[in-house]
């Protein structure tokens, strides 16, 4: 069957995943629409604070690419509800001592769902966006989200908040390829960007950086405290809570007699609870918000790989159901980082069922509400 | 790709070329291409024909052949007008204050207000009504105060509202003040008659009535003194420096010629057409508000506004569609700020988002207008329901 009457709306970016994206799609025949999100980014942060993802020169350059193409392409403003989802949640979510990953939450508010929407209001059939990640469908017709060809390009991970839904109407056409040959195909259809770099850090800091970007937004976080191990005693100030990663250990500016790692922060207290490599590792955690990309939850427990942050490598674990929105997982081995807030999500093999948000070890939780000296 | 229909509702942004004007264009090219400054035949005949031109376009303005002065377009008509008078009075150590209204063009706007900024011009910026229109009281306290020239536009681009030039001018000359009127948009429909109109200087700009862009005309009254604003050689009797671009010249001439040669077909068309226009989407969109003045406004011109409706998602699902329209809110770079205009004119921030502006042509037809109509509704009806799911 012909393509022509299939229209797709691409994400394009003026980077080189979406510029082919849109160019495959184009050269298979579809009604291709090329479309950019004007996102927020903080013009408090003084310069020319443009989101990365959408500067005037990527915008330029899609542009420029889209004409190549031969498709037509617009400019929506999403800065509004871009602000109000991913990053309210980035800043409320390290106020509260988490760590958010906020291309997941932009993906689950923003790309599937806000630009879905506004895609299939313009009669499309589908959106194609220039992620390294496959879909297909089981034997049963159950949508299935799965690795990118290219492992080390995969991006399954922050896209693990799609359902049934999202699948049946996108497109990933770069995750057929390995990333080089991606570079070749832009180089073939002479886009003119087949040596950009790839994209890095969150977009909407525009020039600035996180901390800076944190200081302002949730000054709270980065106030200095103590650094405390766990029966209270105070060993040294850290600088702002949001400075430091869980299994962390240099640059804490304490001296111990042995290493001392970051276990927890503790936004009550505003501490940063350290500690020694035994009292690190940690082999369970719970998960909450979770999606299985299905649409169906499990009822038994199973054995999976979870892969507990985008660029961790997945590790063997249980997987246990708790209630509709909240799972157990309790890795084979313990794991040094887990880290609340961060995703948590699930693979049988290159096939992505789903994932959620790390929670904090409740035990942890309530001392640290309780607990003056922590 | 699904084939579809075509509508070209952006007739106030620019105009196709006049197959009849393209023509009288042609042989300027290559077969008249003398430099007219030059004394020998080749330059004399193209000489002959800007002369042509020039007695064309000032036997419609009713004024001498020697007051108009051909330039690249509007802009930089406009410019030349405001920046030349201000120069000139400041030269004479004469009153040198600019005076201006909310709602012209960035042309005239933006050279005032670079004027004050950088050279120290003092300004004056007058009141509008909600249709655009100036608040004469106002305008004349400003020209109590004194100054070297107002500037007020013609007809507005975005609201569509024709002003009373007459009325006005009377008001600034009875303080001796240079009247300049932006006659961009009007061109090719308004009256251009600049004795009636009582103005100083009016620009006009090719492309808004079927002749090719690039291509303009600063009407300057005989004793005005003008310092150029574009210095150089001695073309336009020291007004304006630079090669005459004949080809366009002639094309200029030839397309204001036809417009008021077929003017009362032409008006008679448009306002019939944007009648329905407006008539359809009030009706068929209650919470949508006609921009501007209902009866004093532009023949081919139509403009609304759309509370709560993205300008930017609204021109490209009409694009989608294959209408071209336009908005003062809207740009290609997704960052859609509230227009200055509907804004001076008493729109809040949110509805300055939220214009639409359709202007009709010479080829436009009514099943063009049904289908925009159509269209814009339903349209916005879909945008109305997704905009619903994202705000609480």
């Amino acid at each position: 069957m012909s393509n022509k009457n299939t229209r797709v709306v691409v994400a394009m970016s003026g980077g080189v995943d979406s510029s082919v994206a849109a160019a495959l799609l184009a050269e298979q025949g579809y009604d291709v629409v090329g479309m950019m999100m004007r996102l927020w980014s903080d013009e408090a942060m003084g310069g020319a604070a443009h989101n990365r993802c959408c500067t005037p020169e990527q915008m330029d350059d899609a542009r420029r690419i889209a004409d190549q193409i031969g498709i037509p392409f617009y400019v929506l403003d999403t800065k509004d509800v871009f602000r109000g989802t991913v990053v309210q949640y980035f800043i409320d979510q390290h106020r509260e001592g988490f760590t958010p990953n906020p291309c997941m939450e932009c993906n689950r508010h923003i790309r599937f769902d806000w630009l879905l929407k506004n895609a299939i209001a313009l009669d499309a059939d589908y959106l194609a966006t220039g992620h390294y990640a496959r879909i297909d469908q089981d034997e049963n017709g159950v949508f299935r989200l799965r690795k990118g060809i290219d492992e080390n390009k995969d991006q399954s991970y922050v896209l693990s908040v799609m359902g049934q839904e999202q699948l049946s109407k996108t497109k990933f056409p770069v995750g057929e390829f390995p990333k080089s040959d991606v570079r070749k195909l832009a180089a073939k259809f002479g886009l003119n960007v087949e040596s950009k770099k790839d994209s890095q850090d969150l977009c909407f800091l525009g020039n600035s950086d996180y901390r800076t970007f944190l200081t302002l937004h949730a000054p709270d976080v980065m106030k200095s405290g103590p650094i405390v191990r766990k029966n209270g005693e105070v060993l040294g100030e850290h600088q702002g809570l949001s400075n430091y990663t869980i299994g962390q250990r240099k640059g804490l500016g304490i001296s111990y007699s042995e290493p001392l790692y970051v276990l927890a922060m503790n936004p009550y207290r505003n501490a940063l609870v350290v500690g020694t490599r035994d009292e690190l590792g940690r082999d369970t955690c719970t998960v909450t918000r979770v999606n299985w990309v299905s649409g169906n939850s499990p009822t038994e427990a199973f054995k999976a790989n979870v892969k507990i942050r985008y660029k961790a490598h997945p590790q063997p674990a249980l997987v246990e159901p708790i209630d509709d929105e909240r799972i157990r997982i309790t890795f084979d081995d313990p794991q040094r980082d887990i880290t609340p807030g961060q995703g948590a999500v699930i693979y049988l093999d290159d096939v992505c069922l789903g994932g959620g948000n790390i929670e904090k070890f409740m035990p942890e939780t309530a001392s640290m509400i309780q607990s003056l000296d922590l | 790709m699904t084939p579809k229909r075509e509508v070209y509702l952006d007739h106030s942004a620019s105009t196709p070329v006049d197959p009849r004007v393209l023509e009288a264009m042609m042989p300027y090219f290559s077969e008249v291409y003398g430099n007219p400054s030059s004394s020998h035949t080749f330059g004399r005949k193209a000489e002959q024909a800007i002369e042509d031109a020039r007695a064309v376009v000032a036997g419609i303005l009713n004024c001498k052949r020697t007051e108009i002065v051909f330039t690249s377009g509007g802009s930089e008509s406009d410019n030349l007008a405001i920046r030349g008078a201000g120069w000139t009075a400041k030269k004479q150590g004469k009153p040198s204050r600019l005076i201006t209204t909310p709602i012209e063009h960035s042309a005239v706007i933006n050279t005032v207000k670079q004027m004050g900024d950088v050279m120290g011009f003092e300004t004056d910026i007058v009141a509008v009504d909600k249709y655009g229109f100036v608040d004469e009281d106002d305008f004349r306290r400003a020209c109590e105060n004194g100054g070297a020239v107002a500037s007020i536009i013609y007809a507005n681009n975005e609201l569509g509202t024709v002003q009373d030039l007459t009325k006005l001018s009377g008001i600034a000359h009875q303080q001796d003040i240079l009247f300049h009127t932006d006659a961009v948009q009007g061109g090719g429909q308004l009256p251009l008659d600049v004795q009636e109109l009582g103005v100083d200087m009016l620009s006009l700009s090719a492309h808004k009535f079927y002749g090719p862009k690039g291509v303009g005309i600063l009407y300057i009254k005989d004793g005005i003194e003008l310092e150029s604003a574009q210095s150089g050689g001695s073309h336009e009797r020291g007004r304006r420096a630079g090669t005459h671009n004949t080809p366009y010249i002639v094309g200029l001439a030839k397309a204001l010629e036809l417009a008021y040669a077929e003017n009362e077909q032409r008006i008679e068309h448009f306002t019939s057409l944007r009648d329905m226009l407006i008539d359809g989407i009030l009706e068929r969109l209650p919470f949508a508000e006609l921009s501007g003045h209902r009866e004093n406004r532009l023949p081919s011109h139509a403009s609304f506004v759309l509370e709560g409706i993205d300008a930017n998602a609204l021109l490209m699902h009409l694009d989608m569609k294959g209408i071209a329209a336009s908005s003062g809110s809207a740009c290609k770079v997704g960052n859609p700020e509230p227009s200055d205009i509907l804004l001076a004119v008493g729109y809040t921030p949110e509805q300055a988002k939220c214009g639409l502006r359709l202007s009709v042509g010479t080829h436009t037809t009514q099943e063009d207008i049904e289908y925009a109509v159509d269209v814009v509704v339903t349209t916005v009806e879909k945008l109305k329901k997704l905009s619903r799911e994202f705000t609480s």
